[in-house]
C-alpha cells in the first residue's frame, strides 16, 4: 500500500500538494494521532524525524513542515500541519516520538512562536531570553529588539503548556536546573567547545548529571537574510555553515535549486563535484582526528592531522581559490574547470594518506590510553541515535545505515563502489574509528572517481536571475557530519518563501545530554570531540 | 678504584675554607648569616635559570615531536631569548585581584607551592660536598616539603571562588596525595637498599655501581614506578588533569595572572628537574660517575668529569624521558588516575618493598 493512501485511510481530511515535492497537509488536531500511528508502523516504521521546519504562511496561518524518513525502507515523507491563530499559536508536540523534536521545536518556537503542547521545555535556544517577538514571522518589526547590551540571566525554570480537558491550555513550570545542583558552565569561551556553543552541566562531584545546551552566540541568521537574496546570492551562505562541508553544503543547495529549476548539469561537473566533496570529507574527518586527540590531550598527533589537511587544502585551493570557503559550487556546475594538474596531486595525495594512517594509529588509537579514555564512553544505543536525529557518523557507529549517498545517491555516487562503514558499538571509539575508516574510504572513492573524468562543459549557461516553479522542494547530501539537507519553499518569485537548512550539528549537541549523563567531565570533551559538530552549522 | 679525580672535585674542602677565611675577619655568625645570604640568592639563580632551560627544552622537544621547529626568532638562530623575554613579559603583567576571591589565601597559594618547590630543590646532591641542606634523613626531608606543594594547589583553587579552580585543586589534591603513596614506597625501597636516608651517603653507595644496576630487577621495576608517580606529582601529562586545559581551562591557577601564575608555571617545571634529580639520586648514582668494577682505566676516564656535570646530564635525560611521555601520551581521567595508583602502582609497590627486603637479606643485590 502506498503511504499516501494508508495516510489518507487514517486522516480523510488529508491534501495532497501538486506542485513540487509530495507535501501531505494534515489538520493540526488529527496530526498528532497521524505521527503516532506513522512513527510506530510496524512495516515502514517513520522513526527518522529528518527535520521540523517552522512556517510563516501568512493569512494561513503558522505551522510546520516534518521531514521523516523510514530507517528501514528509507521513504521519505513530508507532512505539513498549520493552525490559523497567530497570536496564540498551538500545536501538538511530537517530542516524546522522535527525540529529536525536542529541540527542533524549540527553535520553531524561538523564530516562529509556535508553542508545542506537552512539550517539557519551551525555552527559546538561539535567541535571548528576554527578545521581543519571533523574526521569521513575515510580519516581526526589525526595530522591535534594539541592540541589548544587559546580561542576559538564564533562567532555571522551564514552561510548559499542555491541553486541560475542557479544552483550555494551561502552563507548568518545569525545573531545568535546581538550586541545590553545582552547575558548571561550559563555553562560550572554552577551547573544547569547538566554537561558541555553552553548555551549562550539573554535576555530582565529576560525574555529570545533566547538560543544557545553549546555543546561538554567532547566530546569524542565514535563513532570514536568504528571504531576501535571490537564489544564486543564496549560495554565499552555505560555505559558512559548516565550513568543515563547505562542498557539500553548496553541492546540496545548488542541487535543490537545480532541480526545481529543471537545470540539467553536466556529467564533468557531477564529477567534479563529487571529487570536491570527498577531499572535503577527508579534510573534516582529519581535522576531526587532530581535535579529538587534542581534547584527550594529546598535543603531538593533532599536527599529524593539520599535516595532511594542509595538501588538501593546497590541492583545493588551486582549483577553487579558497581554502576554507571556497565557493566553488555554482547553479548549473561549478565556478571554474580543475586546474590542469588537479588529477596528479590528487593521486599523490591518496598514496601519502595511505602511507601516514599507520602513523595516526600508532601513536592514538593503539594507545592504551586512548582506548581506555574512549572504549564504553558515552554509549549511544542505534534507537537512541534513530531518535534523536544523529546521522553521519554518530549514527553509523551506532550500527544505524543512514548514508545519504547510499540511500539516496546524488552526484555520480551510484557508479562508484564503496562500502558504508558501519560500527555497532555507540561509543566515543566507535564513532572514532568511522571517521578514521571513511578516510580510506574516501580514498577509495576518490581514486575510482579521479581518472575517470569526463570531457565536457563544467557548467551550464544559466540565466541571471533564476524563478523557481511554486512548491517545497529538497535536496540532501551527505555532509562531513551527518545529513545535510536543504529545504525550500517557492512562491514561485526570485527569492525563496523560506529557505531552510537542515543543521547537521544541532542534533548531534542535543545528544550531548543522552550521551554524557553518568560520566565524567573528561568524557563530555570526548564525547563533544567524538560526536564531531561544528558550531557555526548550528547557529545557522 | 681511583677516587683522586673525586677528591679532587669535592666542594667541601673549598667551603670549608671559604667558611674559616670569614670568620677570621668577623663573628662566626656573622658569616655563617652571610653565607646563608649568598647561597639563598644562588639557588635563587639557579631556580631561575634552570626553569628557563627547561622551558626552552620542552618547547624545543615538543616541537621536534610535533614536526615543527620551536621558537627560532628572538635572539638569534635557535630563538635562545625567547623564554627570556617572555620572562620579562610575564613580570611586567598586572596581578589581578578578584573581587570575590579570598584575598589573602590567594596570595599565599603561589608562594606556598614555590616554596616547596625550593625546599626540595635546596636537597638535591649537586656534587661531591655541593648539596645545600645536608641532613641524615635528607630523603625523608624532601618527601615531606615537596608535600606542601599540594596545599598551595589545594588553596588555589579554593581561593579563586570559581567552580573551574575547585574542579582542578580537588583532582589535583586526590592525585598528589595517593600518588605520594607510591613515591614514598619506591623511596623507601631504595633507602633500604642504600641503608641511609642522607642523600650524600646515598650517593657515596653506589660508587662501585648505580642502584638501577645494582638492584636489577627489583630496582628497575621501582625506576619506573618512581618515574610514574613522579611524573603525577610534577602534574605533567599524561597526568595533567589538574590543568586539563581542554575540560577546566586551566584548573587550579585559571584565575592568576602575572608573576603569580608565573610562579606555579616555574614551579611545574621545577618539580619535572626535582623528580628527574631524585630519580637520578636514588637510581642512577646521583653525582656518582658511571663505573664498571674491574675496568679501572675506565673508571679513571669517567672521573674525571665533574660530578656535576654527571648528575645535570643524568637528570635532563629524565626530563627528557618525561617530555617524551608528556608529548606522546593523552590524558587520564580522574577515576583512572586513581585506579592506576590504588589497584595497580601501590600494591606493586608494596610487593617491590617486600623483594627488595628479601633480596637484601639474602644478599641478592649487588
Amino acid at each position: 500500500m502506498n503511504i499516501q493512501e494508508k495516510i489518507a485511510q487514517l486522516v480523510p481530511g488529508m491534501t495532497v500538494a501538486e506542485q513540487g515535492e509530495a507535501v501531505i497537509t494534515v489538520p493540526a488536531d488529527s496530526f498528532r494521532k497521524l505521527a503516532e500511528a506513522l512513527r510506530y508502523d510496524k512495516d515502514e516504521p517513520m522513526d527518522y524525524l529528518r527535520d521540523i521546519v517552522g512556517m510563516d504562511w501568512g493569512e494561513d496561518g503558522l505551522g510546520a513542515l516534518y521531514y521523516l524518513e523510514s530507517s528501514k525502507t528509507y521513504t521519505r515523507i513530508i507532512l505539513k500541519t498549520l493552525t490559523a491563530d497567530r497570536e496564540n499559536a498551538f500545536l501538538p508536540s511530537v517530542s516524546d516520538l522522535w527525540k529529536t523534536a525536542e529541540i527542533k521545536e524549540r527553535e520553531a518556537y524561538d523564530f516562529f512562536g509556535i508553542r508545542f503542547l506537552n512539550h517539557p521545555d519551551m525555552r527559546r535556544i538561539f535567541l535571548r531570553e528576554d527578545w521581543k517577538g519571533y523574526p521569521m514571522r513575515k510580519d516581526y518589526d526589525m526595530s522591535s529588539n534594539p541592540l541589548n547590551m544587559e546580561n542576559e540571566e538564564n533562567a532555571d525554570t522551564t514552561d510548559e503548556y499542555y491541553l486541560n480537558p475542557d479544552g483550555t491550555i494551561a502552563d507548568q513550570k518545569n525545573i531545568v536546573f535546581d538550586e541545590k545542583d553545582f552547575v558548571i558552565n561550559i563555553g562560550p569561551q572554552h577551547p573544547s567547545t569547538h566554537g561558541v556553543l555553552r553548555m551549562r552541566a550539573s554535576l555530582d562531584g565529576e560525574t555529570i548529571c545533566k547538560i543544557d545546551p545553549i546555543c546561538g552566540y554567532i547566530h546569524r541568521g542565514v535563513e532570514k537574510i536568504s528571504e531576501s537574496l535571490t537564489y544564486p546570492q543564496t549560495l554565499a551562505m552555505t560555505d559558512r555553515l559548516d565550513y568543515l562541508s563547505a562542498h557539500q553544503n553548496r553541492h546540496a543547495l545548488c542541487m535543490c535549486i537545480e532541480k526545481a529549476a529543471g537545470i540539467e548539469i553536466s556529467e564533468r561537473a557531477q564529477y567534479i563535484r563529487t571529487i570536491m566533496d570527498e577531499l572535503q570529507r577527508i579534510d573534516s574527518h582529519l581535522l576531526f582526528y587532530s581535535c579529538v586527540v587534542m581534547d584527550m590531550g594529546g598535543l603531538t598527533p593533532f599536527f599529524y592531522g593539520f599535516r595532511e589537511r594542509e595538501m588538501i587544502l593546497d590541492i583545493m585551493e588551486e582549483t577553487t581559490g579558497g581554502r576554507l570557503i571556497q565557493n566553488y559550487n555554482m547553479i548549473g556546475g561549478v565556478q571554474a574547470d580543475i586546474q590542469p594538474d588537479f588529477q596528479r596531486k590528487v593521486k599523490e595525495f591518496i598514496k601519502h594518506m595511505r602511507s601516514v594512517i599507520k602513523d595516526y594509529h600508532d601513536i592514538f588509537t593503539g594507545n592504551v590510553i586512548a582506548r581506555t579514555r574512549m572504549e564504553g564512553v558515552g554509549v549511544l544505543t542505534k534507537e537512541q541515535v534513530i531518535s534523536l536525529g544523529a546521522t553521519g557518523g554518530t549514527g553509523r557507529a551506532s550500527g544505524w545505515s543512514n548514508d545519504v549517498r547510499k540511500h539516496h545517491p546524488y552526484g555520480v555516487y551510484d557508479k562508484v563502489d564503496f562500502k558504508e562503514i558501519l560500527y555497532t558499538e555507540g561509543d566515543c571509539f566507535a564513532r572514532y574509528m568511522i571517521r578514521m575508516d571513511e578516510i580510506m574510504e574516501s580514498c577509495n572513492i576518490l581514486e575510482q572517481l579521479i581518472d575517470n573524468i569526463p570531457e565536457g562543459e563544467y557548467r551550464v549557461k544559466t540565466k541571471p536571475i533564476i524563478k523557481l516553479p511554486e512548491g517545497n522542494f529538497s535536496a540532501s547530501v551527505e555532509s562531513s557530519r551527518g545529513e545535510f539537507c536543504v529545504m525550500i519553499e517557492s512562491h514561485g518569485d526570485k527569492t525563496p518563501y523560506r529557505l531552510h537548512y537542515r543543521s547537521t550539528g544541532l542534533p548531534l549537541v542535543h545528544s550531548m545530554d543522552t550521551a554524557c549523563r553518568g560520566n565524567k567531565i573528561a568524557d563530555l570533551i570526548a564525547i563533544g570531540a567524538t560526536l564531531d559538530y561544528v558550531v557555526p552549522d548550528i547557529d545557522r | 678504584m681511583n677516587q683522586s679525580f673525586l677528591d679532587y672535585y669535592n666542594l667541601q674542602p673549598l667551603f670549608m675554607a671559604i667558611h674559616s677565611a670569614l670568620c677570621s675577619i668577623m663573628p662566626e655568625g656573622l658569616a655563617i648569616f652571610l653565607e646563608g645570604l649568598v647561597v639563598a640568592v644562588l639557588i635563587l639563580i639557579m631556580y631561575a635559570v634552570l626553569a628557563i632551560i627547561l622551558i626552552y627544552m620542552e618547547r624545543k622537544v615538543c616541537a621536534k615531536f610535533q614536526c615543527r621547529i620551536g621558537p627560532n626568532r628572538v635572539g638569534g638562530k635557535g630563538g635562545l631569548l625567547q623564554v627570556p623575554a617572555d620572562v620579562l613579559k610575564i613580570l611586567t603583567k598586572e596581578i589581578i585581584e578578584l573581587k570575590n576571591s579570598d584575598h589573602f589565601l590567594y596570595a599565599l597559594a603561589p608562594f606556598l607551592v614555590i616554596m616547596a618547590s625550593i625546599l626540595t630543590f635546596s636537597c638535591l646532591p649537586w656534587n661531591k660536598g655541593g648539596e645545600i641542606l645536608h641532613m641524615n634523613i635528607g630523603i625523608f626531608f624532601v618527601l615531606a616539603a615537596s608535600s606542601i606543594g599540594v596545599l598551595g594547589i589545594l588553596l588555589a583553587g579554593w581561593s579563586s571562588n570559581s567552580k573551574y579552580t575547585i574542579i582542578g585543586a580537588v583532582r589535583s589534591g586526590a592525585m598528589i596525595i595517593s600518588y605520594e603513596l607510591s613515591i614514598g614506597l619506591t623511596v623507601l625501597t631504595m633507602v633500604m637498599m642504600s641503608g641511609t636516608m642522607d642523600i650524600q651517603q646515598i650517593v657515596a653507595s653506589q660508587a662501585d655501581g648505580w642502584n638501577i644496576f645494582k638492584g636489577h630487577i627489583v630496582a628497575i621495576a621501582a625506576f619506573i614506578i618512581f618515574l610514574i608517580a613522579g611524573n603525577a606529582e610534577a602534574n605533567r601529562g599524561p597526568f595533567d588533569l589538574a590543568e586539563a586545559e581542554q575540560e577546566l581551562t586551566a584548573g587550579y591557577h585559571t584565575e592568576y595572572s602575572g608573576m603569580h601564575f608565573g610562579f606555579f608555571y616555574l614551579a611545574e617545571y621545577l618539580n619535572l628537574f626535582i623528580t628527574s634529580g631524585i630519580a637520578t639520586t636514588l637510581f642512577l648514582g646521583g653525582w656518582m660517575p658511571f663505573h664498571i668494577a674491574g675496568l679501572d682505566g675506565f673508571n679513571a676516564v669517567m672521573d674525571y668529569i665533574p660530578g656535576v656535570i654527571w648528575f645535570v646530564g643524568k637528570t635532563f635525560f629524565i626530563v627528557f624521558l618525561l617530555m617524551w611521555i608528556r608529548w606522546t601520551f593523552p590524558r587520564l581521567r580522574i577515576d583512572q588516575v586513581l585506579t592506576l595508583e590504588w589497584k595497580y602502582l601501590m600494591p606493586a609497590s608494596l610487593l617491590i618493598l617486600l623483594l627488595m627486603t628479601v633480596c637484601k637479606v639474602f644478599g641478592l643485590v649487588f
